[in-house]
């Protein structure tokens, strides 16, 4: 099944803000609302977004996540891009919904995935911003999680070229970079054993490198992460990428 | 006890040692696999998905390739057998050895042996049989089954290896020194080949243009095994055959260094059919019995894309679920990524008790990354949770979703929902009676809820 690729441009854009951040991180909206407008574009968030139906399309139960899929495609309706702090998300709009509706392809549906991006990859791609003038005030090692979702993704290498060109950042390599955190959403809930023990190799290959933070372009993957890490007592001082751009950028 | 679903309570209750083993065996697997395509290869996903093109127009004409390479056998002096059924299969494979009056003989490595549990059944019936390939071997002698699709005894270690050899007498005294191992299988083995009355192999691809079988191994086993006796079965899948010779290109260039991380299996053996006048030695009679086994039911579905599988393991080397749990814990021949969407398609009437298996994965898609034939195995997984849910198949540990479908198409309910999830906050939900919370919280600190706050910052912030 084939990905959409043209994807729209403009001032304005539509942010999906994911639940995760409506519930927990409110904090990276936040910044990704500062620095797409730093940027000067105009950015909306439809008031009655939830979920893009993730957690029921993974649980095979696609008459649900298929209702779900459908409201947020109506939320989003339009020509405007579709911007999104998640690559998880952003992989549901663009290629899960595709799956679950390929037998009935639905209009709003296969729209919806033409227009979502995900943010950073708006940002490197879209945005065609390659450089970062950013800041840290003390040399920071930073451990990248490239988050399943984002494989086969541009947002990788845009995450990479980004953060290394703030100054005093490093990127830096760890063990088994293409393992997964283990989370999985409902996943951890139903292979718990499994799923933690994932997570905690994943944390030792992490903490091996020495990092000064982790960082991330899903909220979901580095929930699990700093909940097991606080649990197991070595706690990671962990951000969203677009956290660390707003953060480290001089004004 | 912490979780039902049954793949996870397998992972939880594997001995350390085993698990160990067949981490590291994996991880090393997935780390040599990476170097050695990427050293000699500047795009190896240009050859991934260039081998996934052969083989889906393969599959989409397989009917006409098939007939194509029955002619092609037979005009090489092989006899071919087509079996419907794993059973047809097996009572095809023991006449054929009746009408040769075999009662020895050995076998090298084959999934589609394993498939349909071929050893057990000859020797039911009186066939000594014997497996020549030193992983087989070691199966068989520990009455065990593999737990992976190119490195069987991916579970054991050496010290395991050398107890059997000694208490199956292969070997006077206890030895775990690796080379001295199969140097003691090796004797033990030489001595069989020379009494064996057949030589029974799977294939790794049939060529449809030239009628010509390719084996491929790293002991040279199979040669063993055919050069001493009068009669070789090979039992082969419908789903082997690619249309070229010059295909092979791609596909060894691509099955060795996915599966065991070299530029080219030891040894690649291509059967010209049976013994000619000139050849001084080898089989004088040869059988293909094509066996389907579930193949066509794949090829109709949604999922007919794990067709295109080469049996290579990478999905199994890479795969976090199965570094965990092993291959044992899917109940199936087949371990693994693979197996987790292969076993509940093959095995039809199974299709209820193996519907748990697709959830074993996060989804994280290493197993696609890795696949040398692109198979977009988290779409199948995907696939099958959704046909498990249309057939009301439900796995113990399923979360219902219709309450989250119901708040998630509402959006006042859905904020009233996060602007109380704040109350978490307050609440000791660590002892809410509700046991996958509990299970979840004893190994991971939840974030504190800050819910509804971004939709208030955001507009607020527009009216200042």
């Amino acid at each position: 099944m084939a990905n959409p690729t043209a994807r729209p441009l403009g001032k304005r854009v539509l942010l999906m803000g994911t639940c995760l951040c409506d519930a927990f991180y409110d904090d990276v909206a936040r910044a990704t609302v500062e620095i797409l407008e730093h940027f000067g574009i105009s950015v909306e968030y439809p008031e009655d977004q939830t979920c893009c139906g993730q957690p029921a399309f993974n649980s095979g139960e696609w008459s649900a996540s298929r209702k779900v899929a459908k409201h947020a495609a109506e939320v989003f309706a339009g020509d405007l891009p579709v911007i999104v702090p998640s690559g998880s998300c952003a992989a549901m709009n663009r290629h899960g919904n595709l799956l679950q509706f390929e037998e009935n392809p639905d209009p709003a549906i296969t729209s919806l995935a033409n227009r979502t991006w995900e943010l950073i990859d708006f940002i490197y791609n879209g945005l065609g911003i390659q450089t970062w003038p950013g800041k840290f005030e003390q040399p920071t090692r930073i451990a990248f999680h490239r988050s399943c979702h984002s494989r086969g993704t541009e947002t990788g290498k845009a995450v990479r070229t980004l953060l290394s060109s703030i100054e005093n950042a490093e990127v830096i390599p760890f063990g088994q970079q293409e393992q997964c955190c283990g989370f999985g959403g409902t996943f951890s809930v139903t292979f718990p054993h499994i799923s933690g023990q994932m997570g905690t190799l994943k944390l030792d290959n992490i903490l091996d490198a020495k990092p000064d933070m982790l960082a991330g372009i899903d909220m979901s993957c580095l929930m699990h992460l700093s909940g097991l890490a606080t649990t197991q007592g070595r706690p990671v001082p962990h951000k969203h990428v677009i956290q660390i751009l707003r953060d480290t950028l001089m004004s | 006890m912490i979780g039902n679903q049954l793949i996870d309570l397998y992972a939880r209750n594997i001995s350390d040692e085993k698990q160990h083993s067949v981490l590291n065996g994996a991880s090393s697997g997935t780390d040599k696999r990476y170097q050695v395509l990427h050293k000699d290869y500047d795009d190896p996903d240009a050859i991934r998905k260039l081998a996934a093109s052969i083989k889906d127009h393969t599959l989409h004409h397989l009917d006409e390739y098939l007939a194509k390479t029955e002619q092609a056998l037979v005009s090489r002096g092989v006899k071919v057998h087509f079996a419907a059924t794993g059973d047809d299969a097996k009572q095809t494979i023991l006449d054929i050895l009746r009408g040769h009056g075999v009662t020895k003989l050995t076998k090298s490595k084959s999934m589609a042996a394993e498939e349909i549990h071929l050893n057990p059944f000859l020797i039911e019936n009186g066939i000594e049989c014997l497996e020549s390939d030193l992983g087989e071997f070691i199966v068989q002698l520990d009455d065990d089954i593999p737990s992976h699709i190119v490195k069987p005894i991916i579970h054991k270690n050496r010290r395991e290896i050398a107890r059997t050899f000694q208490r199956e007498g292969i070997a006077a005294d206890y030895n775990d020194d690796p080379e001295t191992i199969t140097r003691r299988a090796r004797v033990f083995l030489r001595e069989k080949y020379m009494q064996a009355e057949a030589g029974i192999t799977g294939a790794n691809f049939i060529c449809a243009d030239s009628g010509r079988m390719l084996l491929v191994t790293n002991e040279g086993n199979s040669r063993f095994g055919m050069a001493p006796v009068p009669v070789h079965i090979a039992l082969v899948g419908i789903e082997k055959i690619i249309p070229r010779e010059k295909d092979l290109s791609v596909f060894l260039n691509l099955l060795g260094r996915s599966a065991t991380g070299q530029q080219l299996t030891v040894y690649t053996e291509f059967i010209n059919g049976p013994r000619s006048a000139n050849q001084p030695d080898g089989p004088e009679h040869m059988h293909v019995v094509f066996m389907d086994n579930g193949r066509s039911d794949v090829l109709a579905s949604n999922c007919r894309e794990i067709l295109r599988c080469i049996r290579c393991g990478a999905c199994q080397n890479v795969c976090p679920v199965y570094r965990q749990a092993s291959g044992h814990a899917y109940r199936s021949t087949y371990g693994g990524p693979v197996g987790a969407v292969l076993s509940p398609l093959l095995f039809g009437d199974r299709f209820p008790e193996l519907a748990d298996l697709p959830k074993a994965s996060s989804l994280c898609g290493a197993c696609n990354e890795v696949c040398p034939v692109d198979i977009p195995i988290p779409d199948l997984l995907l696939r099958l949770r959704d046909k498990a849910h249309q057939a009301h198949v439900h796995s113990p540990a399923a979360i219902p979703m219709s309450p989250f479908a119901v708040l998630a198409t509402s959006p006042s309910l859905w904020r009233t929902a996060m602007t109380m999830s704040k109350a978490m906050n307050h609440l000791p939900i660590q002892v809410a009676p509700i046991k996958p919370l509990q299970d979840w919280l004893g190994q991971r600190t939840l974030p504190e809820s800050h819910g509804g706050d971004f939709r208030k910052w955001y507009k607020t912030r527009k009216k200042g």
